[in-house]
Order: structure tokens, then sequence, then C-alpha cells
């Protein structure tokens, strides 16, 4: 069943544009059935795991490499599985409302079935290679979905900025899991997972620790490399609610909680996650504080969270831990949730600058109240999950000691800016006097309701029903991050304890920052005018700059004068040959006078005629033409020898390759005579005498060495017995050796395309195209 | 190139060509000969034909364009070596099988499919070159 569950979303994907044609937008309530079957599916295995046991299944896949196609549930991937079909069902059904009469809604929903696919299969993995296919599927169906408005110019940059970091991260994690590989000898998690301190004592580690680092901090948005997740912003709502809040960003989060157990508790994971995630966290709260477009601000407090989740992962203590599992589910559903909900404003009002809305409430009462619920979650206030979370965060960190002072002082500072950008999204749309919006605001139909309420409604019950959710969700989850059994228990009623008076403190500052909002903002405004530069920007010299660099290797290599290309490819071909003859001394001895027939010798002299004649040809065509005559001297001397087939081919590819030269020559339209000077013949002499020179005296080292006669037994033995084919040539290059046949006939296919195109080009125009620069490097470092 | 005599001669040595490029192709598992040598012999015998009445009617004499019988040929050499999926056997394993056709046992075999789509890439890919090629000369 989880096999065909793996498959599923791909499959439904498959027909979704079909569906959407004749169902219009309600394609969405079919198309949702499929998330929320997998989501039943995976309720059944919540008893399973729910003490830290662990189902794994799979079928064998490459079983020479001991490669399988296989999985693993327990708390940690069952909680995210839940959380990808379960808000995935919603995404679904909000995408029905949303993007409501837009001509490539089909397309929408199949890409979104795709990413749910991928993603599910990336926390189900079992297998490293599966995880990674999956990582990399994850990002090629977010830059789908980014550029998914693909006749903007913005999409479609922020698309390939997404594409290209989260792509170089996935092959830093490919590697880093190969050093995993080479280091544990195992590939599959649930076998890493009991390998104890393999790992963590090798000296290895660091280089494994550093890769896979790529790999999450890229997906997982942190500083530096947080610039693709504001960007993709760009993407309609759903994805945003979707990929870049709830699932996808989490994706890092979820490596570096699956690995905890294996190379947590060392001091460079405990070092450098949490610096990480604690510059990331603060940095996303301050570069949301500026801004003013409701779903930056949200993706801003999303670079924050993932970082404030970093963090709590890296710290190494138990509460921090629990913190980060409880911080990970309030997240999704609060910000799965305000995301919709500043999408719903974005679609009813026409705007979602929140300096240009005001008063919506009185006329989406239902929105409002979903926002807030969400909101009081983000700013961690009970009864909802994002309290419980706060709570058992700074249970963790506090401890007393410098280190963790700093982080507690770094956890408090950004949680109350959180708080106050979480309602600032959930308050300023829609108090205060009513402003005048571009559409006449009216509420959403269902399909837009559905997903922020259900989620608010969610964050409400896991809280309330706290035993019951510990017990199914966030205790398997925590001993499965953790590694053994761990039990988490903290519900609404507040304890007086230090946690209490922080979550005190945290709250006063927020309210004190939420009234100088204005302020803080025209602050960061012009703090990062006067930075000016940022890794944005980066990104972008790097492409120009890899553009440039590649335009300036291709001017240099890529002449386009034939004479270059050959002049340079026989200088070289004689320099390959004799430089390591020379140094290894291996210079072949004078061969002994060759005993030959007279007819034998007649051939021979024909051969060196018709050479000479290429050589004191007057006329290009004559001398094409005298090419010939020494290729069918050798091709009636292998019929001498007895090789008949090797003798038609050559005397037919002789004629042809006449043919095509004379043809191509004429074609060219060059003049008929050498217009070379004597010294420009005699340097092209000697570096033709010095490539054919070397290619002679290398085949007469070769013929002194033993022949192994081996090849020719088997072949002279078998070629009957086993093929059925009496000639020998025939059956090597049709049975024995198909598949080189295979890969040959692919090449001069592709070679007979190529010419194709070639010739088809004009020639003025692939002329201009290799002397003038590209007009716009900007444009040109966008379309790689 | 246009005599009288080419012209008269060119299309009977043209079919003749193409004959025995098909012989060529079928004998080659026991004989000399096999799908490289036929198909270049086929391509040869096209570049006769357009040297004598020009690119056109070979264009037309042919049906499909030269580049799509060399994909066709790709396809048939690839489905050669995927057959043998079902046979539980490695990718491009030959297989044999002895059909009676007209009372005589016609041996076919999987091999001999490679072998025909290794003459079709071939022809296929030259001729298109050559007729690319002439065809540009007379602009």
């Amino acid at each position: 069943m989880t096999f065909y569950a793996l498959f599923l979303p791909f499959v439904v994907a498959l027909f979704a544009p079909a569906l959407t044609r004749i169902l219009k937008h309600n394609a969405a309530w079919v198309l949702a059935l499929a998330p929320a079957a997998l989501f039943v599916h995976f309720l059944g295995f919540l008893g399973a795991v729910a003490d830290g046991g662990r189902v794994t299944g799979g079928v064998q896949w490459i079983p020479s490499f001991n490669v399988n196609f296989s999985w693993m549930i327990d708390g940690l991937s069952l909680t995210f599985a839940l959380l990808i079909s379960g808000i995935g069902t919603l995404i679904v059904l909000y995408s029905g409302g949303y993007l409501k009469g837009h001509k490539h809604q089909g397309r929408f929903f199949s890409f979104i079935l795709m990413f749910m696919g991928s993603m599910q299969g990336l926390v189900l993995s079992d297998s490293f290679l599966m995880l990674f296919v999956f990582w990399e599927l994850t990002s090629i169906t977010s830059f789908l979905l980014i550029g998914f408005n693909h006749a903007e110019e913005r999409s479609r940059r922020s698309a390939i900025q997404a594409l290209v970091v989260t792509g170089l991260g996935g092959l830093s994690l490919l590697a880093g899991l190969l050093v995993i590989w080479n280091i544990t000898g195992v590939s599959e998690m649930s076998l890493l997972l009991s390998t104890g301190n393999l790992l963590r004592d090798s000296p290895f580690f660091i280089a494994a620790f550093v890769l896979v680092l790529g790999g999450a901090f890229t997906k997982s948005a942190q500083f530096p490399f947080h610039f693709w997740l504001p960007n993709a912003m760009e993407a309609p709502t759903p994805v945003s609610a979707y990929l870049h809040s709830a699932t996808m960003v989490k994706a890092g989060v979820y490596l570096l909680m699956r690995l905890n157990p294996v190379m947590g508790d060392t001091v460079a994971w405990e070092t450098v996650l949490p610096i990480f995630g604690g510059v990331t966290l603060i940095a996303g709260t301050l570069l949301g504080a500026r801004q003013t477009d409701l779903k930056l601000m949200l993706a801003y407090t999303t670079m924050a969270s993932l970082g404030l989740l970093v963090m709590l992962t890296g710290f190494g203590t138990e509460g921090a831990i629990a913190g980060a599992v409880l911080y990970l589910i309030a997240h999704s559903m609060f910000k799965g949730g305000l995301f919709m909900v500043a999408g719903n404003v974005d679609h009813e009002a026409g705007t979602r600058d929140i300096t240009r809305l005001g008063g919506l409430a009185g006329a989406m009462p239902v929105t409002f109240v979903a926002a807030l619920f969400a909101a009081i979650s983000m700013g961690g206030l009970p009864p909802f999950v994002g309290f419980l979370a706060k709570e058992e965060i700074y249970y963790g960190l506090a401890k007393g000691d410098t280190w963790s002072v700093v982080f507690t002082i770094v956890a408090i500072v950004g949680n109350a800016l959180m708080f106050v950008l979480g309602f600032a999204v959930a308050l300023k749309p829609f108090l205060g006097p009513k402003v005048e919006t571009p559409k006449h605001a009216h509420e959403g139909p269902v399909l837009l309701l559905a997903g922020p309420v259900v989620l608010a409604l969610g964050s409400l019950f896991f809280a309330l029903f706290s035993g019951w959710s510990h017990e199914h969700f966030s205790t398997p989850m925590a001993s499965a991050v953790m590694g053994h059994a761990a039990e988490i228990t903290i519900s609404i009623i507040p304890h007086l304890g230090l946690a209490l008076y922080l979550s005190l403190g945290t709250i006063a500052l927020g309210v004190l920052l939420y009234l100088s909002l204005a302020k803080i903002r025209s602050g960061m405004a012009a703090l990062l005018a006067g930075i000016g530069w940022g890794p944005d920007r980066g990104f972008d010299q790097a492409i120009v700059g890899i553009v440039k660099l590649s335009v300036a290797v291709t001017r240099l290599v890529q002449r386009g004068r034939l004479e270059f290309y050959i002049t340079a490819t026989l200088i070289f071909l004689a320099l390959a040959i004799l430089v390591p003859m020379g140094i290894a001394g291996e210079w072949p001895a004078v061969p002994a006078f060759p005993d030959l027939y007279f007819y034998e010798w007649l051939l021979v002299l024909i051969a060196v005629l018709g050479l000479f004649a290429v050589i004191w040809a007057r006329n290009r065509l004559t001398a094409i033409v005298s090419l010939g005559i020494q290729g069918f001297a050798v091709a009636v001397y292998f019929m001498l020898l007895g090789a008949p087939d090797l003798s038609f081919t050559q005397f037919m590819v002789e004629t042809l390759s006449v043919v095509i030269l004379a043809l191509a020559m004429t074609r060219l339209r060059l003049s008929p005579q050498d217009h070379r000077s004597a010294v420009q013949t005699v340097t092209d002499g000697i570096i033709a005498l010095a490539a054919g020179g070397a290619l002679t005296l290398l085949l007469l080292r070769v013929l002194e060495t033993d022949f192994d006669a081996s090849l020719t037994e088997f072949f002279n033995e078998y070629s009957l017995q086993i093929a059925h084919g009496r000639n020998i040539v025939n059956v090597i290059l049709v049975d024995f050796r198909g598949i080189d046949t295979f890969g040959e006939i692919a090449v001069v296919m592709t070679s007979g395309l190529a010419i194709l195109a070639l010739i088809r080009v004009l020639p003025r125009r692939s002329r201009s195209a290799l002397s003038e620069p590209p007009k716009n490097p900007q444009n040109a470092g966008e379309a790689v | 190139m246009r005599t009288l005599i080419f012209r008269t001669v060119a299309p009977f040595l043209s079919s003749l060509m193409i004959l025995f490029s098909v012989f060529v192709l079928l004998r080659g598992h026991n004989e000399p000969g096999g799908g490289f040598i036929g198909g270049l012999i086929a391509a040869s015998a096209l570049a006769i034909y357009g040297i004598a009445f020009g690119v056109s009617p070979v264009r037309r004499a042919i049906r499909f364009h030269p580049m799509a019988l060399a994909g066709f040929g790709l396809l048939l050499a690839a489905i050669a070596g995927i057959l043998s999926i079902f046979s539980h056997v490695p990718f491009l394993t030959g297989l044999w099988i002895y059909p009676k056709i007209f009372g005589v046992e016609v041996a076919l075999s999987t091999p001999m499919m490679f072998d025909i789509g290794v003459y079709f890439v071939v022809f296929g890919s030259i001729t298109s070159t050559a007729l690319a090629l002439e065809e540009r000369e007379r602009d």
C-alpha cells in the first residue's frame, strides 16, 4: 500500500489537466481526494510508531549495487507525511478557488500534486539515493511552480534562482550522503541510525557534516542562502503557503533532525547550527520588518522560523529538540493559514500592500477570525499550539551559562519580532478605518476559506487536547529526532516558572515593537539602503560573471576557423603520442624489411602515388579525388589480407567521403587554388608529418607487443555456437558488442542532425552570432 | 553531370544498388555484409540518383525525411534490445525464433532486427547530409 501511496500523487497529476478541462475549478474537490486518501492512509501508522517504533519496507532496485527502493516510517517522517498530505488537501482546495478561471489551472494542479509526491517521497525515503532523487524533484517542481506565471520576467528569474541555489545544495547533499555511505558502509537511514558513534568518530566527519549542511541550509533558506525564499513569493499564493512555508523549506530541517541521532552531540553540530540558525532568525525578522507586502512579511518570518528550528535542532538539549518539534508543527499550521489569509485579502481586495489595506473585518469576517487565530498561535499565546512551542523552547534554552543566555536573548528578540509581524498581517488589513481598495472586498467562497479555517481550528485543538496530540504526534517525533525515547508533556495550563516569565517578556517586547513598527520599518529601509549590497545581487553578479567567463573561453578556443582547429588538433595529437613515448623511452625498433608479393608492392605504390597526387594537386577538387586513390588501394589490400567486410566498408566509406567532401567544398565557395605562402606550406607540412609520423610510430610499437589472442579465440569458438552466425565481424557488431554499436549509431544519428542544422544555418547569421557580444549581459545571465 | 547516358542508367543503377544493399544486409550474419555496409550502399544509390535528377525527385522517392528514417532505425535497434526484457534476460541479449513460412524454415532474431536498425540509421544520416549539401549547391 505504502509503495503505491508513494506514486499516487504523480499518477493523479497526470490526469489533473484533463479533469480540470471537464470540471473547471471544481476539479479541486475531486483532486483533493488523493491527498486526503494519503492522509487517512498515514493515520493508520499512528499506533505503530507511537512508542518509538519504525515501519520499513521496499523493493530491490539495483541489487548488484545493493540499492533498494525502500521507505521508512517513524515518528519524524510520519508527522511530516501527515502535514504534507493534510495541508496538501487544503491547498488543492484553496488552489481551486484562488486560480478559478485561470487558463492553466489544470497545469497548476498537476505541478502541485507532483510536488506533493516528491515531498512525500523525500520524508519517507529510507535509501540515500531515493532521498536524493526526491530532494531534487522537490527543487524541480518548486522551479515549475515559482515560474508558473512564466510570462513575467521576475517569475522566471526567481524560479531560476531558486533552482540554482537549491540544486547546488542538492549536489552538496549527494556528496555528503556518499561520504556517509563510504564511512559507515550503509546506504539506508534505518541502518545508519543504528551505527552509533561510527560517523561521529570518523576523521571524515567534518567533510560529511559540511556537505550535508550545504544541502540543508540552501533548502531551508539559512543565511546567507536565504535570498531565494522571498523572491519565490512571485509564485501564486497556494504555492507560497504550501512549499515555502509548510513543507519544502522544512526539508532541510527534516534532514538535520533525521541525522541528529548520528551527527548531533558533536562540537561542530552544536556550534555551527545554533549560530547560523540564530543569525537567520534575527536577520529574517529584521528584513521582514521593513516589508509592506503581506506575502513578503510572511516570507521573512518563515526564514526566521527556519532559523529558529535549525538553532533549536543544534542546541543539544532535549528541551530544545522538543521545542523544535512543537514549533515545526505549529509553524506549518499557522504560517500556511496566514499565507492563505494573505492570498484571500489579495484575491478579494486586489492588493496585499499593508499600507493600502484597512477595515476589512466587516467585509471578510471569517478570514479575519482565521487570521487572528493563526496570529495568536504565531505570537505564542494560549490556547494555541504556538504557545506550547514557545514554552518548550524557553524551557529548553534557558540553562544559565553564557552560551544559553545569548541564545535565549536571540530567541526572545526573534520571537518578539515575529509576534509583531504576525499580528501586523492579521490585524492591520482588517481593523482601523476602511481604506479604498482596488477591488470591492467581500468574503471569498468556501474553497478559499476551508484552508485557513481548518488550520486555525487544528492549531486550537492540538493545544486543547495536548495530551492526545503529544501521545500521537510530538512524542514519537521527538523520540525519533533524539534517537531515544522521550516524552513531551507540556499543556496549555501555564506553570509558573522561568519559561513563563520569558514568554511574558517576549509578549511585552512584542507589543512595544508593534506600536513602533513604522519606525522600525523606515530604520531598516535606511540601513539596507546604506549597505546597498546583498546576496541577492551577489547571485546576479555571480551568474553574469559565469556567463562572461564562458563567453571569454568560447572566444578563446572557438575561433570559428577550420584551419586553426585542424592545426591545434594535429599538434596536440602529435605531442600526446610523442611526449609519453619519449619520456618512457618506448620507441619502436626499426622494422625488418617487409617480404611482400609483387602485387602487394603495386598496391603500396598506388597508395603512395595517390598521396603525392594530393600534395601536388593544383586544384582542391583534384586533391580530394586523389585522396580516394590511397583509400581504394588500402581497401584492396584489406581484401588481400582476407577481411572482406572491412574492405567493403572501406570502399563505400571512401566513395561516399569523396562525394560528400566534394559537395561540401563546392558549397564553401572556396577559391579552387591553394593560396598559402611558402612558409605557411612548410609549417603545415611539418605539423602533418609530425602527426602522421607519430601515429606510425605508435602503430609500430603496438605491433611489437605480444598479441593476446584470447578474444579472437573466444569469438571464433562461440560465434556460431551461441550467436548463430558465421560472420564473426557481424556477430561482434550486432550481438557480442551490441551495446557499443547501439551507442555508435546514436552518435551517427546525432552527428547527422548536427550537420543538418549547420548546413541550414545561413552563413551570414552564424558569423554575426560569433563576432557580436551579447547585447545585454543581464538578460543573458537570466537565460542560463 | 546530367548527361543523357547517366540519366538513363541512373534509375536502374540506383534500384539495383538498393536491392543489393538489402541483400548485403540480410546475408550479413553469415557472409560478408551487414547493416552498416548495406546502409552505405543504399546511401550511395540515392546519391547517384540525386546527382542525376536533383534533390527533389529523391525526396519524393523516399517519401519520409531521411532523418526520420534514421530515427526509425534507432528506435528499431532500441526495441530489439528491449524485447529481451520479456524473456527476463539482460538488455540486447539475442533471441531467436524459427517460424516456417511456406514450408521453409526462416531464422528471425533480434540481432537481425538490430542490424536493420543500424542499416536505417546509417542510410538516413548519410542521405540527409548528402541531400542537404546537394540542395545548397544548386541555390
